[in-house]
């Protein structure tokens, strides 16, 4: 259940270029939060909150790991905060993806730009349970990587620059004929990338988490809905989502 | 004991504080955060007499105090609405206001007289103030002759009292409010939003696909205020007020400029808990100020 609560950052780093990786620590938040959740974080002169995806949890330290790029003013406030503060979230926020390991044995994850960060926690959270990981990571150019060793100790990982200044030179669509035999797929990362991976990859079950601008980010305003081929033709990406299966959306 | 109670046509409110209509959904979200039964009446979404989608996304853009929307009343229709939204928030003991919107008069007269069915309605928001919709919404809410037509055949069609709710986007409020008066309105709910526009200087595009949106939001609260204050001197029946709420300080602002109760809008979406908190800080306002109650504050400023 989403909760009002009070998180304290323990620290925050600049680790690629304009993307801040920042570990905030809460109980209840670090308890119960799974891959593919957000926190809506308020920001001091915001009317209006900032819905960021959970990269990582460590339920011992309770600590919570945020990826955030700095994309306007909320998010360049937010890589403004220092250590010690503490910040007004509402947590653990939407339905993440489910992690099933029945009749399972490879996940291919495919995370792009700033989508790359929920991909971590379930990646880690998969190969936890003893499931082959494999990534395909996008970034703009080689300033903008970020996680590579981490993806790379869960399992083999390939980078994309659209530049080519790092890895393969192209988009993840690019690099996925490297990939071998997975199962499921999941995906985060800008709505062409989706598309396209939807698209290739439409014989294979995929979860995709999409991301639109919010309001109340707990289901209340329609502001970020899309349609669905569901019964009701619409779902909201705050509360239905932000994950949602490949096949049952139209993007 | 400061005293919260305000009577209004059809409702009897333990505290003249309700969330806004299209702020707050149908209730079900906002009930993880607290109980529902501590608010004087909920407004619900807007009800159409079919389904409706709305506008592409993104709907909502951040603003300078504020925000702007273009939702598109969407909602589930007046049958689904009455069917699956009312009998939930009917588990809580507080007042329901239902907002009517439609393209034409006869939607109009459709949905409102749909409502009559259930029991647990205790008054219509008559929403002719919808800046983002291309047909009906708004242009009843800017020209008074077709404002009080609607709202006279909205008052055939039911059997609720009646709160028409007023655009702040016309030249002559005092004029819309008269009408709507004249034509048996019950009461007035303002102000709707503030047609605004942004553009994001990268793409060189509006901020939000509709375009244009209402503003709301703190921004707008001076306007809102202002507008209440002159209706104030020129009707008789009851106001609710909004606009730009995020404080008990603000409530009591606008019982001074002559509301009787008020809706928090956006900021609800700022803090999910702040109509409840502001029910907690309203008695302390009220008392270092000097009232005693709120019905002791309505209309009070000093001109």
């Amino acid at each position: 259940m989403i909760k009002k609560e009070s998180m304290q950052v323990i620290s925050s780093k600049e680790i690629a270029k304009d993307t801040v990786e920042m570990k905030l620590e809460n109980s209840y938040i670090s308890e119960t939060a799974v891959p593919g959740q957000f926190l809506h974080i308020l920001l001091e002169g915001h009317s209006l909150r900032r819905p960021i995806s959970i990269a990582d949890v460590d339920k011992e330290k309770k600590l919570v790991t945020i990826l955030f790029k700095k994309l306007g003013s909320g998010t360049e406030q937010l890589a403004e905060v220092n250590s010690g503060a503490l910040l007004d979230v509402l947590g653990p926020g939407g339905n993440g993806f489910t992690v099933d390991t029945k009749g399972k044995s490879t996940v291919l994850l495919i995370g792009g730009g700033i989508g790359v960060p929920p991909m971590y926690y379930l990646g880690k959270t998969y190969a936890n349970q003893g499931i082959n990981v494999i990534s395909v990571l996008g970034f703009q150019s080689k300033e903008h990587v970020f996680y590579e060793e981490e993806f790379q100790e869960l399992g083999e990982t390939f980078i994309v620059t659209n530049d080519g200044s790092y890895g393969d030179k192209g988009f993840v669509t690019n690099a996925l004929h490297k990939v071998g035999k997975f199962d499921n797929y999941y995906s985060c990362g800008p709505l062409p990338m989706l598309k396209a991976i939807t698209n290739k990859l439409q014989e294979k079950t995929g979860f995709i988490s999409l991301e639109e601008r919010m309001g109340c980010g707990v289901g209340a305003c329609f502001a970020c809905v899309l349609p669905t081929k569901t019964e009701k033709g619409y779902k909201k990406i705050c509360s239905d989502g932000p994950v949602f299966d490949a096949r049952e959306v139209v993007l | 004991m400061i005293d919260l109670k305000v009577q209004l046509p059809g409702l009897n409110l333990k505290n003249p504080i309700m969330p806004a209509s299209g702020c707050f959904g149908f209730g079900r979200e906002y009930s993880q955060f607290y109980d529902l039964s501590k608010l004087g009446a909920i407004i619900m979404k807007a009800a159409t007499g079919r389904e409706r989608f709305g506008n592409p996304t993104p709907r909502v853009a951040e603003t300078s105090s504020g925000m702007l929307n273009a939702i598109g009343l969407q909602n589930p229709g007046v049958e689904k609405i009455i069917e699956n939204e009312v009998p939930f928030l009917a588990n809580y003991d507080t007042s329901i206001i239902a907002n009517v919107a439609g393209s034409t008069i006869e939607e109009y007269e459709l949905v409102a007289g749909t409502f009559n069915a259930t029991k647990d309605v205790h008054a219509l928001e008559l929403n002719i103030s919808c800046p983002n919709v291309k047909e009906g919404g708004i242009q009843f809410g800017t020209n008074p002759s077709m404002a009080a037509k609607v709202t006279e055949k909205v008052k055939k069609a039911s059997n609720l009292p009646v709160y028409v709710k007023l655009s702040p986007n016309v030249s002559d409020i005092v004029g819309m409010a008269k009408a709507v008066e004249s034509a048996g309105a019950d009461g007035l709910s303002m102000i709707n939003t503030l047609t605004g526009m942004q553009i994001h200087l990268p793409t060189k595009q509006p901020l939000i696909a509709n375009k244009t949106g209402g503003l709301s939001g703190p921004a707008i609260k001076p306007i809102a205020v202002r507008m209440i204050y002159e209706v104030k001197q020129h009707v008789s029946i009851p106001i609710i007020g909004m606009g730009g709420i995020t404080s008990a300080e603000d409530v009591l602002e606008f019982l001074l400029a002559g509301a009787s109760a008020v809706a928090v809008g956006t900021a609800n979406f700022t803090n999910p808990l702040i109509c409840s908190e502001i029910i907690d800080a309203l008695p302390a306002t009220l008392e270092k100020y000097g009232f005693t109650s709120v019905e002791d504050a309505i209309g009070k400023v000093v001109i």
